[in-house]
């Protein structure tokens, strides 16, 4: 029973817009040839459930919509002041009302992207392993439910064990191979974020790799490919469109961590020089500037940083669609 | 036609509540800050207040003992120095409060004149961490300036060594550690810094959040802390009261008479006993008394001059002055225990002044 239903989920994204039309269509048809059958109750009810749905569907979109008309909005006041140079100034001063936002893209980008990096062999590994390997027993379970636990630590708690844990841990090894032994820094929230987004893959990843059909892994089997080949050919083709939805979970959740990477990224408005100078993110500054925004350009310059992470957010997103769609088609 | 009337209807709801939305974004928050808040305010036994988070613990222990004594409530939100400021300008809250005076832009952009009246003094004091060193380590402005400008990048510079002769000084690299959350300890460091160093002043200048040319940022004075308690080396500004309950060593400071200071309460209290003008908006940074500690600053309340305004009663502002005016006197006497520097008789005596500056329809609200 619960494979049928898994098999819904898994066939949805995989779907494309047409067959949603056409499942919106299906109900009217439906109705009105079995209307006789029911109650003009049971019709209302129908109608009045349907309409709840599609005003709370549309009200997400509402609201997203009018976060970004907020941003805008408020942001008015620094796009005049700072222009275009906003985007690639590097002096963010806010004494001179000097607001350049490029070492933070920068430090946004780098450490999302790192983390990313860090976190997708570990990611992929739980979840082959929890999915093809050892899907039923204690062991796996307690492994599965210490994965989803780490995405239940509230962020804080990672800053603080980075910051008493990590950080001399990093420190020692930046003064083993000769980098400037701070120990925050991008490389130190990298390794946080990467902790932080494991289990957004690796969740995704599992259930998918769970819903191969057997059918098909068992003839890879009985043709005799092995293991490594069934995992290679069969399991991973197959759920490429998941695992790749989970990434991208995953690295969204990244682009907007915010406490965790603030306590240990060294916070300066200085351009990295490399993965170990410490640095900023557009999340950590508005979280440490805000309270004390006490100009209106400078809250405006803050609240325009808000918009270019939620257009970079956004950006990022819709690349990663096409890059689904591009792998599912092929 | 089913879908069609469904569809009218969705996009009915959308236009409604995209309408609620435009007008509660439209208003750039004043608005609905104040929709919001009306209710409480409207409260006529709670006090509302917001602003700095630099006196809070303090503020909380006046307010839970005033309300002991004299059953007030006091609700205070310790949300920054700026954002206080900003509800007091949009009339949110009976007081704001902030560790530094208004300044021009904010005080016309005030819709009527608001008084400041001091509180409470803190300092803020120059945590380090050198490996093996006994003595206490003295610094000059001009030495914090060039360390802070990253002109003196290491410890046993000769201009550090200068001032601390005979002390044994590492060859160890100075790293710098500063806030990275504005906050009222940076705006009080970066204003003294800005008093004792041009060079400081046309690089930097003062503020909450300031662009600082070395060093890393911690959040909140933990945050500070930790960078010096792991870096050996390390230097950095935290709050007295902060540095002294975690046992932090911290500099002696070379004031303008001349004079080494060790940061304490009596040395802050010394600091604020200087001609204070009329207004109360003085900083005590660079202090002239001889054996104050200049790193040291006032942390004001501010209320408007003329207390009829929207629907106040008289009755809720004499309850405000009453409740400020109990913590400039029997209040201080909880500075002390939480490491505040109690107000020096002069900054009291202009505290009570101002307090009787202050108006309901014109007429004085305190006798």
């Amino acid at each position: 029973m619960k494979d049928t239903v898994d098999n819904d989920l898994i066939t949805r994204p995989d779907a494309n817009s047409g067959r949603v039309i056409k499942s919106k269509k299906d109900p009217e048809a439906v109705s009105t040839t079995k209307r006789l059958k029911r109650s003009h109750r049971q019709i209302k009810a129908e109608n009045i459930f349907r309409r709840t749905l599609t005003v709370v569907g549309w009200a997400t979109v509402v609201l997203v919509a009018g976060i970004f008309v907020t941003l805008v909005l408020q942001s008015i006041l620094s796009i005049k002041t700072s222009g275009f140079g906003y985007l690639w100034g590097k002096t963010w001063d806010p004494v001179r009302d000097i607001f350049g936002v490029y070492p933070f893209l920068l430090g946004t980008l780098l450490t999302s992207f790192l983390a990313l990096f860090i976190s997708i062999p570990f990611s992929f590994a739980v979840a082959i392993f929890l999915g093809e390997y050892f899907p039923k027993g204690w062991v796996p379970n307690l492994l599965k439910n210490t994965v989803e636990l780490i995405a239940a630590v509230p962020s804080v708690i990672y800053g603080f064990w980075g910051l008493a844990v990590l950080v001399p841990i990093v420190r020692s090894f930046e003064s083993k191979i000769g980098a400037e032994p701070i120990g925050l820094g991008i490389f130190t929230s990298s390794l946080i974020l990467a902790v932080m987004i494991i289990p957004y893959a690796a969740s995704l990843g599992r259930s998918m790799i769970q819903m191969v059909p057997s059918n098909l892994k068992e003839a890879a089997y009985s043709l005799g490919a092995t293991r490594w080949e069934v995992i290679r050919s069969v399991i991973l083709p197959y759920t490429r469109s998941g695992l790749f939805a989970g990434i991208m979970l995953s690295l969204g959740r990244a682009l907007g961590e915010t406490m965790a990477v603030t306590m240990v990224i060294g916070n300066t408005s200085l351009i990295p020089k490399s993965i170990f100078s410490p640095g900023n993110t557009m999340a950590s500054v508005i979280a440490n500037e805000f309270t004390e925004a006490d100009h209106p350009v400078y809250l405006s310059a803050l609240i325009e940083l808000g918009l270019v992470l939620f257009v970079v957010t956004v950006v990022i997103n819709m690349i990663g669609k096409q890059l689904i769609k591009g792998v599912t088609t092929n | 036609m089913k879908t069609f009337k469904s569809l009218a209807l969705a996009s009915l709801a959308i236009v409604i509540t995209g309408g609620m939305m435009m007008t509660s974004c439209g208003g750039s928050g004043t608005a609905s800050k104040a929709d919001s808040t009306a209710g409480k305010s409207g409260d006529d036994n709670t006090l509302l207040g917001a602003g700095a988070t630099f006196p809070n613990p303090l503020y909380s222990k006046m307010f839970s003992e005033y309300d002991k004594a004299n059953g007030q409530k006091v609700n205070y939100q310790s949300i920054g120095s700026g954002g206080g400021i900003q509800q007091l300008t949009s009339k949110t809250v009976d007081f704001g409060a902030s560790d530094a005076p208004l300044n021009g832009k904010q005080d016309s952009a005030l819709p009527a004149p608001a008084i400041h009246i001091p509180i409470t003094a803190g300092a803020v004091v120059l945590s380090y961490n050198i490996p093996d060193m006994k003595d206490t380590l003295k610094l000059t402005p001009d030495v914090l300036a060039k360390i802070f400008l990253g002109e003196i990048k290491k410890w046993n510079d000769p201009k550090i060594m200068a001032v601390n002769k005979g002390v044994k000084l590492p060859a160890t690299d100075i790293l710098v550690a500063h806030r990275s959350d504005g906050s009222g300890t940076s705006n009080i460091f970066t204003t003294y810094l800005s008093k004792v160093s041009t060079d400081w002043e046309s690089k930097v200048g003062k503020g909450s959040s300031v662009n600082w040319p070395v060093g890393l940022g911690g959040k909140g004075n933990e945050g500070v802390a930790g960078s010096i308690k792991q870096t050996p080396g390390a230097i950095g500004y935290v709050e007295l009261a902060y540095a002294i309950q975690n046992n932090m060593a911290f500099a002696k400071i070379q004031n303008k008479a001349g004079n080494f200071i060790t940061p304490s309460i009596a040395s802050i209290t010394a600091a604020a006993n200087i001609t204070i003008p009329g207004d109360a908006k003085v900083s005590l940074t660079n202090t002239d008394a001889t054996d104050g500690y200049p790193i040291s600053g006032l942390t004001w309340i501010l209320v408007y001059k003329e207390q009829k305004y929207d629907n106040r009663t008289q009755d809720k502002a004499i309850k405000m002055l009453k409740m400020i005016q109990w913590m400039i006197h029997d209040g201080q006497q909880y500075c002390a225990p939480l490491n505040y520097a109690p107000l020096s008789a002069n900054a009291v005596a202009i505290g009570d002044a101002q307090l009787k500056s202050v108006t309901y329809d014109g007429k004085p609200v305190l006798q």
